[in-house]
């Protein structure tokens, strides 16, 4: 693959790799909805066994932090619509700039959830020895803390397997490789990060507001 | 090697190490697979051996009961996760369902160079656990002993499938799409070959239930790690939710190993019966019922663990249901037989083995989940005889089947009809004296997972001890007549078999790197058999 070229030899023409990368993207995008489905299905179990504590550990989280990654997100995905718009159009500046935008979002969720976890571990609310003995149901209470960090931990990485996609994204447009005839990364990148921003959007009422404030 | 003015076969236009290892080609990533699982098939082969080994007298002699423990890990593990998963699938999928197709690669090559390292990666997790001293949980895994109490590599193994299953995902995306999108003009749906159809339904089980292992066997590893306690029952945790997720894959994953090998089947059983396939659009619909009703089944490994009564009534009765796809496979297999001219070569001998002890390992299934018998015969070698009747009466003898079929298409060269149907006849009579003491065994009473037991089981321990040597020379043999053929094996010309599939119907064996000398347009359903004479070997 030394030299670059729009079409892959295996195609026939553009609409048919255009055609099997999208649909290629959400399959991938099904196999992560089981992925996380797994805990989600903990979730909901151990919800269900002990629903006071998942109300009494919610409390802990901090709903303004929270509230305020979801929001960075969901303008995020805002942003990378304006990067899949712009490469469909072929203003390559405008992609980069708009990239480059989204990023910076998806580095300030990462530092709040950094600043967050960073919290849970003053607090002694990381599951183990050390775990605070302030919370009068101290074993389901870890389970709760373990699929905190479990969820949002997946979703960190996801998180960053997403920056990096986005980066390369930018520097393969830097080096002029999309325009409006090809820009099929560009899609289905979006596609990958709005699907992690939707996982937050369910992640943020189960973990932070159920509490019943 | 061949003539100048044709184009070079896949395997004659480069010969370094790099255009092997860095290969896009579809073809030689199918090779590079069959060269790692045949190690790994090697590996718990070998596991095989030290559990027949040991019982052969009911006293403990060669083994410990821990490294007993390991030995069948090693055994499960390997057989299933690095090598039946991706067997059929990673050598014969990748090779031929582009061909079939009529494609010149699958959708994403690179993707599927991807998928190669990571199962092979993954396996070498596999082996490093295996190498500091193995893993004693079985493959199962089961909680909270593979979570808090085994004081044996399982992170590492853990992380090995982790790795392997996402190759597994990465595969049954890559043949999803190259499905969808890159069929030659004129190839419609149902003129699709069923092992297509097969590896369509299987990809869409590897896609959705393979995640749910990965994640599973993740918590697992946290548990270890960081003290995570989702499956912990000192802090309130559900072990058997565990086995829930653990299920909800593996047993789909029992039809991920099955349903290439049925494709196989319908491929061998119509060209050596010289006849269209009969019930073409029912064998292909059976692989989705059988994908389907797979993934509501699982609860009938756990009839035992103090699951809801009404839970198991419905578990048990949906297991009957997926019989029923299943046997309609057989019956449509017989039917294609029936008033057929016969050819007995040696992919024939394998599918016809395939038929005989699949319906046994089928039938032993319904048996099994029956909520009363089960009762009677969990965790007995009854169950380990039914498993291995479905996954090596099954999908092993199709995968012997697939690679005497496809050899001389792959390598361009005949093998010893002599051997070949030599050893089919031992992997047949050694098979069945292995396993089928085993049904006595069990239902006798013995349980699985042991290195010891009464010394009134030994007579058919010894039988089985027996058979599994007879089985080992079934499967070395090939190993060595199918390499000779490529010194000495006859050309075999394009189509050596007078098969119909697109796969066949370029100009020779071994294919060229575009597989076709020109895109072809396909007018004709599959499995246009009329009673033609095979070509003469």
């Amino acid at each position: 693959m030394s030299e670059f070229h729009e079409l892959s030899h295996q195609y026939d023409d553009l609409v048919q790799q255009r055609e099997a990368a999208q649909l290629g993207m959400w399959v991938f995008l099904v196999t992560e909805i089981l992925f996380f489905g797994g805990l989600f299905m903990a979730y909901t179990l151990y919800r269900m066994e002990y629903p006071d504590v998942y109300a009494e550990c919610s409390k802990l989280m901090d709903w303004r932090l929270g509230a305020l990654n979801t929001a960075v997100l969901l303008t995020s995905s805002l942003t990378m619509v304006l990067a899949v718009v712009a490469a469909e159009q072929g203003r390559i500046k405008a992609l980069i700039r708009w990239l480059f935008v989204t990023i910076g979002f998806g580095g300030v969720f990462l530092i709040v959830k950094a600043y967050e976890y960073h919290h849970k571990f003053v607090e002694h609310l990381i599951p183990g020895p050390n775990f605070t003995h302030e919370l009068a149901n101290r074993g389901p209470a870890q389970i709760f803390f373990s699929l905190y960090f479990a969820m949002t931990g997946l979703h960190a990485v996801h998180m960053i397997v997403g920056i990096g996609i986005l980066s390369t994204i930018a520097w393969m447009a830097s080096r002029g490789k999309f325009s409006p005839t090809y820009n099929n990364p560009v899609e289905i990148s979006g596609l990958y990060w709005h699907f992690v921003d939707l996982v937050w959007i369910f992640l943020f009422p189960l973990l932070y507001l159920i509490g019943s404030r | 090697m061949e003539s100048l003015a044709k184009k070079e076969s896949y395997l004659g236009s480069d010969f370094d190490l790099k255009s092997w290892l860095l290969t896009f080609d579809h073809k030689r990533i199918g090779l590079l697979y069959l060269l790692a699982i045949t190690f790994f098939f090697m590996i718990g082969g070998i596991g095989a051996m030290l559990i027949r080994l040991e019982l052969l007298t009911p006293q403990p002699d060669v083994l410990s009961a821990e490294l007993y423990n390991r030995a069948f890990t090693l055994h499960g593990v390997t057989m299933i996760f690095f090598f039946m998963i991706p067997s059929i699938p990673g050598v014969f999928g990748n090779f031929f369902i582009p061909m079939m197709i009529g494609a010149r690669d699958v959708a994403f090559p690179r993707l599927n160079l991807t998928s190669f390292y990571l199962y092979f990666g993954g396996a070498l997790f596999g082996i490093a656990a295996l190498l500091l001293g193995g893993v004693d949980t079985g493959w199962t895994f089961y909680t909270p002993y593979s979570s808090t109490y085994s004081n044996s590599n399982v992170i590492l193994m853990a992380v090995g499938i982790f790795i392997a299953g996402f190759s597994s995902i990465l595969t049954g995306l890559n043949f999803i799409v190259t499905i969808h999108k890159m069929r030659a003009p004129g190839m419609t749906w149902f003129r699709l070959p069923l092992f297509v159809w097969a590896h369509y339904a299987t990809s869409l089980i590897q896609v959705l239930g393979t995640p749910v292992i990965a994640v599973t066997l993740l918590l697992v590893a946290l548990e270890r790690l960081l003290h995570f306690g989702i499956f912990d029952p000192k802090l309130g945790g559900d072990p058997l939710l565990f086995q829930h997720l653990f299920w909800f894959y593996s047993h789909p994953a029992v039809y991920i190993m099955v349903l290439p090998g049925m494709g196989v089947i319908s491929e061998v059983i119509a060209c050596f019966s010289r006849k269209k396939i009969f019930g073409y659009s029912f064998i292909a619909a059976s692989s989705f019922a059988i994908a389907l009703l797979g993934f509501f089944v699982w609860g009938h490994h756990m009839f035992l663990t103090g699951q809801s009564v009404y839970a198991g009534v419905v578990f048990s009765f949906i297991s009957f249901l997926v019989a029923i796809p299943s046997a309609v496979k057989v019956f449509n297999w017989t039917a294609t037989l029936y008033k057929g001219k016969i050819y007995l070569r040696t992919p024939m001998l394998y599918a016809l083995g395939f038929i005989g002890l699949f319906t046994i390992g089928g039938l032993t299934g319904v048996m099994l989940g029956t909520l009363g018998l089960d009762v009677h015969v969990h965790d007995t070698y009854f169950v380990v005889a039914h498993f291995h009747y479905v996954m090596v009466g099954g999908t092993i003898m199709a995968y012997m089947a697939a690679i005497h079929f496809w050899w001389p298409k792959m390598f361009g060269r005949m093998y010893s009809e002599f051997l070949g149907r030599l050893s089919a006849l031992l992997v047949f009579v050694g098979f069945n004296l292995t396993f089928f003491p085993q049904f006595i065994l069990g239902y006798l009473g013995m349980p699985r997972r042991y290195h010891v037991y009464p010394p009134e089981f030994q007579v058919l321990n010894v039988f089985s001890s027996a058979g599994a040597s007879i089985l080992a020379v079934g499967f070395i043999l090939p190993f060595f007549y199918l390499l000779g053929s490529l010194v000495w094996g006859k050309k075999a010309g394009p189509n050596p078999w007078g098969a119909t599939g697109l796969e066949w119907q370029n100009a020779d064996s071994p294919p060229i790197t575009e597989n076709f000398e020109k895109t072809p347009h396909v007018t004709e359903d599959p499995y246009e058999y009329h009673g033609e004479d095979m070509p003469d070997e």
